[in-house]
C-alpha cells in the first residue's frame, strides 16, 4: 500500500523531471512533455483511487489522511488533468505569446509547472497545522506567479502577473503575520491545539480574534472572498485561460480546505470567538455574492464575466461554510462545501475549455465574438450552453444542486437575510448567464467559417458535460462517497 | 419500469437526436406520435405506474414518477398539443422542433413526478429554449422581441425562485424530524398527522401562490405573457400558452391546496386573492378589448382566462376545482388552436391588425370554421370544452355558503360572468373583423395544405369530444375538496 504522502512526492518529482527533460532533450523529445504531464497525472489518480494509506509514523503529527483530505486530493487531480488538456489545445496560442517571433521554441515547462502546484495543493489538504499548510500554500503561489506571467508578450498577461504577484506577497504577508499572532496567543499551530485553545479562558480573546482575523483575511485573498476579491478579475482575466480555469479551480479548492479546517478550529465547541468568525463569514458570504453577481452584469468580455462568476460561487462556498450542519440535513458544512466544488469543478472547467478551444481558432471572447456560434460548431455551443445553465443554477445540472442545497443548509441554520440577499444574486445570474448563451444562438451578420475540434477535446467536454449532468440528476453518487468518510461525515 | 419515464423522456431524447443531426420532421412527428400513444397506454394501466429511483438521501430526493387522474389528463394535453404544435411547423431550422419538444418533455416531467424537486426542475427546461426562441426567431422588431424575452425570462426566473423558497419552506417546515424529503406523498401524510399553524400555512400558501401565479399570469404579475405569446414562434406560443401556463394552477391544485388546507382559507388569503381575480377578469378583460392586433388579442385573453381557473383555487371546492381541471385542458387545447391559426395567418399575411385584414373566409374557408371553433370553444359556447369547465367552476364558487348571503367570493363570481359577455365582445368581433366583411386588398390569404390541416382538426376534435362528454375528464379527478 503506497502512502499518499509519497503519491504526492513523486507527482513532484515527476514535475521536476519534466523540467528537466524540456531543458535537457532535443527538440523531438519534447513534444513528449506534454503527454508525459496528462500520464504522470493519470498515474497519480489511478493511486489515489486504489491505494491511498496514512502518512508515514513521522509525518502524522503535521500530516493525514482522512475523508476530507482525500477527497480534495482527487479533485486536485482531476483539475490539473483538464488544464493540461486545455493547455494542450491552446498550444499554439501559447507558444505564439511566449516566444520571440520565429522562434521554433516549445513550452514544455508550462506543462510541467502544473503537476508541481498539484502536488502542492494536494499536501495543503492534508494539513494538520499553520506550518504544514504555508510551506504548500507558497510552493502553490510561487509556480501560479510563473503561470499567470507565462505568455510574455501579451501585455495583459504581464499586468495579471504584477498584480498576482505584488497581491500574493500582500497576503502571504498577512497570513503570516495572523500565524504568529495565533502562536503568540496559543503556543500552539496545529488545528487540534488551536480548537482546544479557543475554548481555553485563559488565552488572550483580543490577541485570538486579532490572529484570526488576520488569518481570515490572508486566506480570503487566496480564496477570493470579498473585500479581498479585487484582483480576481484582472488577474483572471489577463492569465492565460487554461491557467485563469486552474486558479479559479483548484486554487480555489486548496483555499477552501485549508479555510474549512481553520474554521473548523475557530468555532470548536465552547470558542470564545466562534460566534466573531461565524458573523465576519457570514456578512463576508453575502458581500462577496452581490460584489461577484452585480458587476457580472455588466460584463462584456465571457471571460472577464467568468471571473465574476467565480467570485459569486466563492460566496455560495462562504455561505456553505457558515452554516452549522443540523441533524435534519445530510451534509456537515464542510461537506457541503466539498459538494458545491465538486459541482463548480465541472462547470467552469467546461466554460474555459470552450474559451480555449475558440481562442485556439481565432475567436475572441467577448460576448460579441460568440454571435453566431451555433452555426459554426453546434457541440461547443451546446457545450457552453450546458457549462453557462448549470452556473446559473438551472435545475437538473450540477450548479442547481450545490445551489439548492446550500439554500437549504442556510434556512436550516436560520440564516434568513442571508439566504434573501443570496437568492438576489442567484436572481441577477439568469440575466448574466444567460446574454453568452442568447449570443451564441443569435444570427451573426457575417456567417464565420465552421469551426472544428480535436478528438481530445470533444472527449473532455464530453466527460464534463455527463459530470454535470450526473451530478445534477444523481448527487447521491458523490454523497454516497463523501458520507462514507469520517471527515466529511453526516452531522447526525 | 413505468410506462412513464420513456414518456418524459423521449420528446428530450428526441430533441437532443434532432441536435445532433437526425432530421427534425420526422423524428419530432415520431416522437409526438408516440408519446400520445405510450400515454393512452398508460391510461389503461393506471395501477402500475408509479416508480422511484433515490438520487439524494438526506436530504430525500428521488426520481419519483406517478400519475392520478389530474396528471394523467394534463400530460394527455401536453402529448395533445405537443403533436400538433410539431406537426405545424413548417420553418426548415432545426431549432423550432429542439425547443418544442424540449418544452414538452420539461412539461410531462413536471405532471407526471411526485417529488417535488424534479415537479421543480423539469418545468424550468423550457426557460433556456423560450429566452433563444423569442428573442433570436420571434416576431416583430428584432430589439423589441429581445426585450420581451428578456421580460418573460426575468419573470419566469424570478417568479420561480419565489416558488422555489416556497417548497424549500414547505420541505423545511412539515418534514419529519428524522430527515428532510421531498416526497410529495411523504409530506402530505406530514401535513395530515401534524397540520401545520394557520399563520404559517397562509404565509406558505401565499409565497406559493405568488411564484406558481407568475407563472400562470396572475394578476398583477402578468405583464410578461400577453407580449410573450405574441412575439414568440408559433409552436412556443401554442406550447406556453396551452401546456407551461396549466403547470401553475396545477401545483396550486396538487401541492398548495391540499398541503395547506388552512393557508387557502386564510382571510388575507383569499382577500387578496379575490382582488388578484378581478384584476384578472375584469381589467385584463378590457384590455383585451381594445387590442387592435389578433395576436396580443389573443395573447391578453389567455391572461384574463386564467381568472375563471383562479376563482376556483379560491373557492377550494371539488365542483370548482373539478371544473378548473375541465377548463386548463380545454383553454390549453382552444389556445393553442388560436395561436396556430394566428401564425398560418401571420405567416401568409404579414400582418394581424384587424384594421388592414377582412373578408379571409371568402379564400379560406376551413381556416374561417376552425378559428370559428377557437371563438365558440374561448366564448364558451355548449358543446366545447371550455363550457363545461366554466358552468363547473361558477358553480362551485357559488356553492360557498351562498346560503348565508352574499359574500366577497359571490360578488367576484358575479363580476367574473361578466368576462363571458367580454370573450364573446372580442373574440366575436375579432372573428368578424377578420374573416367577414369586405375583403382589405393587398392581402390573400388561402387554405393550409391537407398536411397542415390535420393539427388544427385534431385540437378541435378533441374540443368537441371533451365539450360533449366532460365525464372523460372529471370521472379521472379524485376528491379534490379538502
Amino acid at each position: 500500500m503506497m502512502s499518499s504522502f509519497a503519491i504526492e512526492i513523486g507527482l513532484a518529482v515527476a514535475g521536476v523531471l519534466l523540467l528537466a527533460i524540456d531543458a535537457f532533450t532535443v527538440h523531438l523529445n519534447r513534444r513528449l512533455v506534454p503527454w508525459l504531464a496528462i500520464g504522470a497525472s493519470i498515474m497519480t489518480l489511478v493511486l489515489l483511487l486504489t491505494s491511498a494509506g496514512g502518512p508515514p509514523p513521522w509525518a502524522e503529527s503535521f500530516y493525514t489522511n482522512d475523508g476530507l483530505a482525500q477527497f480534495y486530493k482527487v479533485l486536485s487531480v482531476v483539475a490539473t488533468l483538464v488544464v493540461l488538456v486545455m493547455s494542450l489545445e491552446s498550444d499554439a496560442v501559447l507558444t505564439y505569446y511566449s516566444t520571440s517571433e520565429g522562434s521554433k521554441a516549445r513550452i514544455g515547462e508550462f506543462y510541467a509547472l502544473p503537476l508541481i502546484i498539484c502536488a502542492g495543493m494536494m499536501w495543503m489538504a492534508s494539513a494538520r497545522d499553520l506550518i504544514a499548510v504555508f510551506v504548500p500554500l507558497e510552493l502553490v503561489t510561487i509556480t501560479f506567479y510563473v503561470l499567470v506571467a507565462f505568455t510574455r508578450r501579451s501585455a495583459m498577461s504581464l499586468e495579471a502577473g504584477v498584480k498576482y504577484l505584488i497581491l500574493g506577497a500582500l497576503s502571504t504577508g498577512i497570513l503570516v503575520y495572523g500565524m504568529a499572532w495565533l502562536y503568540g496567543a496559543t503556543g500552539t499551530l496545529t488545528f487540534e491545539g488551536l480548537s482546544k485553545a479557543v475554548a481555553n479562558p485563559e488565552v488572550s480573546r483580543t490577541a485570538l480574534l486579532f490572529g484570526a482575523a488576520l488569518v481570515l483575511a490572508g486566506l480570503g485573498f487566496k480564496v477570493g472572498a470579498a473585500p479581498f476579491h479585487f484582483w480576481i478579475p484582472d488577474v483572471y482575466q489577463g492569465a492565460p485561460t487554461p491557467v485563469t480555469g486552474f486558479l479559479s479551480v483548484a486554487s480555489k479548492a486548496a483555499g477552501f480546505v485549508v479555510l474549512t479546517r481553520v474554521i473548523e478550529s475557530f468555532t470548536a465547541t465552547g470558542s470564545v470567538i466562534g460566534v466573531a468568525v461565524q458573523s465576519a463569514l457570514l456578512a463576508s458570504a453575502v458581500l462577496t455574492i452581490l460584489l461577484g453577481s452585480l458587476p457580472a452584469i455588466f460584463q462584456t468580455s465571457l471571460k472577464r464575466l467568468m471571473a465574476y462568476s467565480s467570485i459569486s460561487h466563492a460566496g455560495f462556498l462562504l455561505l456553505a461554510l457558515a452554516c452549522a450542519g443540523s441533524p435534519r440535513f445530510g451534509l456537515s458544512s464542510s461537506g457541503l462545501v466539498a459538494f458545491y466544488l465538486a459541482t463548480y469543478l465541472p462547470m467552469t472547467m467546461l466554460g474555459f475549455l470552450v474559451i480555449c478551444l475558440l481562442r485556439s481558432q481565432g475567436v475572441g471572447d467577448e460576448l460579441k465574438d460568440l454571435t453566431g456560434l451555433a452555426k459554426r460548431q453546434p457541440g461547443m455551443a451546446f457545450a457552453l450552453t450546458v457549462a453557462l445553465a448549470s452556473m446559473a443554477g438551472l435545475p437538473l445540472t450540477a450548479g442547481f444542486m450545490g445551489k439548492m442545497l446550500v439554500f437549504m443548509a442556510a434556512v436550516d441554520a436560520g440564516h434568513y437575510t442571508a439566504l434573501a440577499l443570496a437568492v438576489v444574486g442567484a436572481a441577477a445570474g439568469f440575466y448574466y448567464y444567460f446574454r453568452p448563451i442568447l449570443a451564441v444562438y443569435s444570427y451573426a451578420e457575417t456567417e464565420g467559417e465552421k469551426l472544428t475540434w480535436t478528438p481530445l477535446a470533444k472527449v473532455t467536454t464530453i466527460l464534463l458535460i455527463a459530470g454535470i449532468v450526473v451530478l445534477g440528476v444523481y448527487p447521491k453518487a458523490l454523497t454516497k462517497v463523501l458520507t462514507a468518510s469520517k471527515a466529511v461525515a453526516v452531522a447526525k | 419500469m413505468s410506462l412513464l419515464i420513456p414518456i418524459i423522456l423521449i420528446p428530450l431524447l428526441a430533441a437532443m437526436s434532432i441536435g445532433a443531426g437526425l432530421p427534425a420532421k420526422t423524428v419530432g412527428r415520431g416522437a409526438a406520435l408516440l408519446n400520445l400513444a405510450l400515454l393512452a397506454l398508460a391510461f389503461f394501466n393506471k395501477a402500475n405506474l408509479a416508480h422511484s429511483i433515490a438520487i439524494l438521501d438526506s436530504p430525500s430526493i428521488s426520481f419519483a414518477v406517478g400519475a392520478d387522474g389530474l396528471s394523467l389528463a394534463l400530460a394527455a394535453l401536453t402529448c395533445v398539443v405537443t403533436l400538433a404544435a410539431v406537426w405545424q411547423i413548417t420553418n426548415p431550422q432545426p431549432i423550432f422542433t429542439i425547443a418544442t419538444l424540449l418544452i414538452s418533455g420539461g412539461a410531462l416531467g413536471a405532471f407526471l413526478c411526485t417529488d417535488l424537486f424534479f415537479i421543480y426542475a423539469f418545468h424550468e427546461l423550457a426557460l433556456i429554449p423560450t429566452l433563444i426562441m423569442i428573442a433570436v426567431h420571434g416576431n416583430g422588431d428584432a430589439s423589441r422581441r429581445r426585450s420581451i424575452a428578456w421580460k418573460i425570462t426575468v419573470y419566469l426566473g424570478v417568479g420561480s425562485l419565489i416558488l422555489l423558497a416556497g417548497l424549500a419552506a414547505l420541505v423545511l417546515n412539515l418534514s419529519p424530524s428524522t430527515g428532510l424529503t421531498f416526497d410529495l406523498a411523504a409530506l402530505m401524510a406530514a401535513a395530515k398527522a401534524a397540520p401545520l399553524a394557520a399563520p404559517t400555512q397562509a404565509l406558505i400558501f401565499f409565497t406559493l401562490l405568488v411564484g406558481f401565479g407568475t407563472l400562470v399570469s396572475l394578476f398583477p404579475f402578468h405583464s410578461w405573457a400577453a407580449p410573450a405569446y405574441a412575439a414568440a414562434p408559433t409552436p412556443i406560443a401554442m406550447m406556453h400558452a396551452g401546456v407551461l401556463k396549466k403547470f401553475g394552477l396545477y401545483g396550486l391544485i396538487k401541492i398548495a391546496l391540499p398541503l395547506l388546507p388552512l393557508g387557502a382559507q386564510a382571510d388575507w388569503v383569499q382577500q387578496a386573492l379575490l382582488w388578484m381575480i378581478v384584476g384578472n377578469i375584469i381589467i385584463i378583460g378590457l384590455v383585451t378589448i381594445h387590442q387592435d392586433r389578433l395576436d396580443t388579442m389573443l395573447g391578453n385573453s389567455s391572461v384574463m382566462h386564467m381568472g375563471y381557473l383562479f376563482l376556483a383555487i379560491a373557492a377550494g371546492n371539488h365542483v370548482a376545482l373539478t371544473g378548473a381541471v375541465v377548463l386548463m385542458i380545454a383553454h390549453g387545447l382552444s389556445i393553442a388552436l388560436s395561436f396556430a391559426i394566428c401564425g398560418k395567418m401571420r405567416n401568409q399575411l404579414g400582418t394581424l391588425e384587424f384594421a388592414k385584414l377582412g373578408g379571409l373566409a371568402e379564400n379560406a374557408p376551413f381556416l374561417a370554421v376552425m378559428f370559428g371553433f377557437a371563438t365558440f370553444a374561448s366564448i364558451g359556447l355548449p358543446g366545447l370544452a371550455n363550457f363545461a369547465g366554466e358552468v363547473l367552476i361558477f358553480l362551485g364558487s357559488f356553492n360557498t355558503g351562498i346560503r348565508d348571503g352574499l359574500k366577497p367570493i359571490h360578488w367576484v363570481t358575479i363580476a367574473g360572468l361578466w368576462g363571458v359577455v367580454m370573450s364573446a365582445v372580442y373574440m366575436l368581433r375579432a372573428y368578424r373583423s377578420l374573416f367577414f366583411g369586405k375583403a382589405t386588398q393587398g392581402h390573400f390569404m388561402s387554405d393550409p395544405s391537407s398536411d397542415q390541416r390535420l393539427p388544427l382538426l385534431l385540437l378541435v376534435i378533441a374540443l368537441v369530444v371533451i365539450g360533449c362528454c366532460p365525464s372523460l375528464i372529471t370521472d379521472l379527478i379524485p376528491n379534490l375538496s379538502k
